[in-house]
């Protein structure tokens, strides 16, 4: 008994139950639609697991996730709502787009310039936020929202302008080969190095097949870093004190509009580094006209809020995410259910997160009655 | 010149009228202490119900009522999660906006063989004065019928909130819930009631878009319009009159993006598209400044507490 609720009270156990609760809704959604639920959950798993070639496609699409989740992750920490992350993304982009295409360095240089240029430019968009927040007190998700919107215009602007826009396609030239961050990218596109790799059949599956690249390893180390700065630092200390308490820490001499605006620069930085890791690291190295958001960012909530805010969980969410994200285009291709219900699902998971307060509360009731009946 | 100002206020009211019932949404929500971030979702839910219904019995105004049912229905998932277990508000509201989008696709491809897209509803709902003639003042102010809704639905929530006693208690309920449950008002009915009205409404701006601006359910049928009415919920601090006036400010400014591009203005259609968010903005720093929320807005209520 006392292990039960041991373990009931622990956070995971609260995420793995919304999990489970996830798959559950799925599939009844399923089953009263007339699709059969385990052929769908056999599709999706094969989607993930079924070869070399789906995990690492699987980490690719989580690498953004998780950088945009914490970027979410590490303003909620502080009281903020940034649902400006979709925007900071557009915008890092773009930046990184633009830089990569018009400069031509050596990568030891060219992959830093790019990177930086995208980072800066989400610290821009998150900043602008901040100081309008600290200087006129303007609520953050109104301004977040009106600069999502602002970011895809001026992307579509800058893919349309004349300097930019690839002839006879609906995007901007790609980025140089110099700021490729894949993992040995001339060896794709030399004749030896695809006859060294297809010697291997994993090498030859992940390395020519997917764009394998250092995003992942930027991201785990994104994590650390915003661990480190939350828990570790003095700094990350007056951070978390404006997010429990505002008036508190105003008292206690902390500056709360200071924080604001550097938290939502960081924030911004994060989901920059998002974007433009996706430029340098996957295929097609550039961006496109949107007609509507990609949900880089607006994902990126989800993620942090299945992570419960933990720097390192949005490591874990961001790979659960990216799976069925990637794995559930799967569903549709063998089973013929709509790919939506992969959305139905994840809605799902974050609904039980969101409820999470109730298993705890629930092996606390369990415990009282257990020690009832000890007497 | 007279016609060209009739056009404008024409396209502004039409452009706002969704973006009314969305806003309406959240002022009832908040006001009794729940936040919902999930209008969106909501929206979209009322968006597709609107037009599937509409497109089936062939009758717009069915569509509309079943797009508020529609609405009402799912708003109680959000209900159940803050109210009755003391969900974190902004999650489950997030979660919705997830479910909702996810839900109506779903739908969608069931009911029109596959396509995320809904056939064209016959009829859309009518416009108040019928068939006016093409070019003139009166065409161009010939509203949609949603237009005079929204104004009567934002009449209407302004007497409730501020003129009766049913409106003290949710405004009770939404600053000093403990107060309010002193004073013998179930905090937790009044907040279902309010949360329900809230998706309620929320689905008819969804089918408001799908049954009298455009005439059937896209994907992007509701793209932000929920979010852009979360903004003028804050924007116009909370009351029905402010939200009402906010989403008036930013049709008026999609009316004038879209006014400048029928006139060839040479004005690059992206700057013209950015227009409405940043006038927002502009207007936000000039005019509010600091908007204060309902003070237990977000917070679950425990019985006991202070």
């Amino acid at each position: 008994m006392d292990k039960t609720v041991k373990i009931l009270k622990k956070p995971i156990t609260s995420t793995i139950i919304a999990i489970l609760c996830g798959f559950a809704v799925a599939a009844i959604v399923l089953g009263v639609t007339g699709y059969n639920p385990g052929a769908a959950f056999g599709a999706l798993f094969s989607g993930i697991f079924g070869r070399p070639k789906y995990i690492s496609n699987v980490i690719i699409k989580a690498t953004p996730l998780i950088l945009t989740a914490l970027s979410v992750a590490f303003a909620y920490k502080v009281g903020l709502f940034n649902i400006g992350s979709e925007g900071q993304y557009i915008v890092g982009a773009l930046a990184a787009n633009m830089v990569g295409y018009l400069c031509n360095f050596p990568p030891i240089l060219e992959i830093p310039l790019v990177i930086v240029v995208g980072m800066a430019a989400g610290a821009l968009w998150g900043g602008i936020v901040g100081l309008l927040k600290a200087k006129f007190g303007i609520h953050e998700v109104l301004t977040s929202i009106m600069f999502n919107w602002i970011a895809l215009y001026l992307s579509n602007l800058v893919v349309q302008s004349s300097t930019f826009h690839q002839p006879n396609t609906t995007a901007t030239y790609p980025v140089n080969p110099s700021s490729y961050t894949m993992l040995l990218p001339n060896w794709k596109t030399s004749d030896a190095g695809i006859a060294a790799l297809s010697r291997n059949k994993l090498l030859k599956e992940v390395l020519l097949k997917t764009d394998v690249n250092f995003g992942f390893l930027v991201a785990i180390a994104a994590a650390i870093f915003v661990w480190f700065l939350l828990y570790r630092s003095s700094q990350g200390y007056e951070l978390r004190a404006v997010g429990l308490n505002r008036d508190a820490a105003e008292f206690s001499g902390i500056s709360v509009n200071k924080n604001v605006i550097l938290t939502m620069l960081i924030a911004g930085a994060l989901s920059g580094l998002a974007a433009a890791l996706t430029i340098t690291g996957t295929n097609p190295h550039r961006i496109s006209i949107l007609s509507a958001f990609e949900n880089n960012g607006f994902n990126g909530l989800s993620v942090a809020f299945i992570a419960g805010s933990s720097p390192i969980g949005c490591i874990f969410a961001g790979l659960l995410f990216g799976g069925l994200l990637y794995g559930g285009q799967s569903i549709q291709a063998n089973i013929g259910a709509p790919s939506e219900i992969i959305n139905i699902m994840i809605g799902t998971i974050v609904f039980f997160v969101a409820l999470t307060k109730v298993v705890p509360a629930l092996a606390t009731k369990l415990e009282k009655r257990g020690m009832r009946h000890a007497k | 010149m007279l016609n060209n100002i009739s056009l404008l206020i024409g396209i502004t009211l039409m452009y706002s009228a969704p973006l009314i019932f969305g806003a309406l949404a959240g002022v009832i929500s908040e006001r009794s202490g729940v936040v919902n971030l999930g209008i969106e979702g909501m929206m979209t839910i009322g968006a597709f119900v609107g037009a599937a219904v509409g497109y089936f019995s062939g009758n717009a105004w069915i569509g509309f009522l079943a797009a508020g049912l529609a609405g009402g229905a799912f708003a109680l998932l959000h209900a159940v999660a803050s109210v009755t277990f003391k969900a974190d508000q902004t999650i489950s509201g997030i979660a919705l906006n997830l479910i909702g989008p996810g839900l109506a696709l779903f739908l969608c491809r069931l009911c029109f063989s596959g396509a995320t897209m809904s056939q064209p509803v016959p009829h859309k709902l009518p416009k108040i004065l019928g068939g006016a003639q093409k070019n003139t003042v009166a065409q161009n102010l010939n509203l949609d019928s949603t237009v005079v809704l929204a104004f009567i639905a934002m009449l209407v929530m302004w007497f409730v909130l501020y003129r009766t006693k049913w409106g003290l208690r949710i405004r009770s309920v939404g600053e000093h819930p403990a107060a309010a449950d002193t004073m013998g008002i179930s905090v937790d009915r009044t907040r279902y009631i309010c949360v329900i009205i809230s998706g309620m409404l929320a689905g008819l701006g969804g089918a408001s878009m799908t049954l009298a601006v455009i005439q059937q359910f896209t994907p992007t049928a509701i793209s932000g319009h929920g979010f852009i009415a979360l903004a003028a919920v804050i924007f116009g601090k909370w009351t029905p009159q402010g939200a009402y006036g906010a989403c008036l400010l930013f049709g008026f400014a999609e009316a004038l993006s879209v006014f400048l591009g029928l006139k060839n203005v040479p004005i690059p259609t992206e700057v013209l598209a950015m227009l409405p968010y940043i006038l927002s903005i502009v207007v936000l720093i000039l005019f509010v400044g600091r908007s204060v929320a309902p003070k237990a807005d977000g917070m679950p209520y425990e019985k006991g507490t202070r």
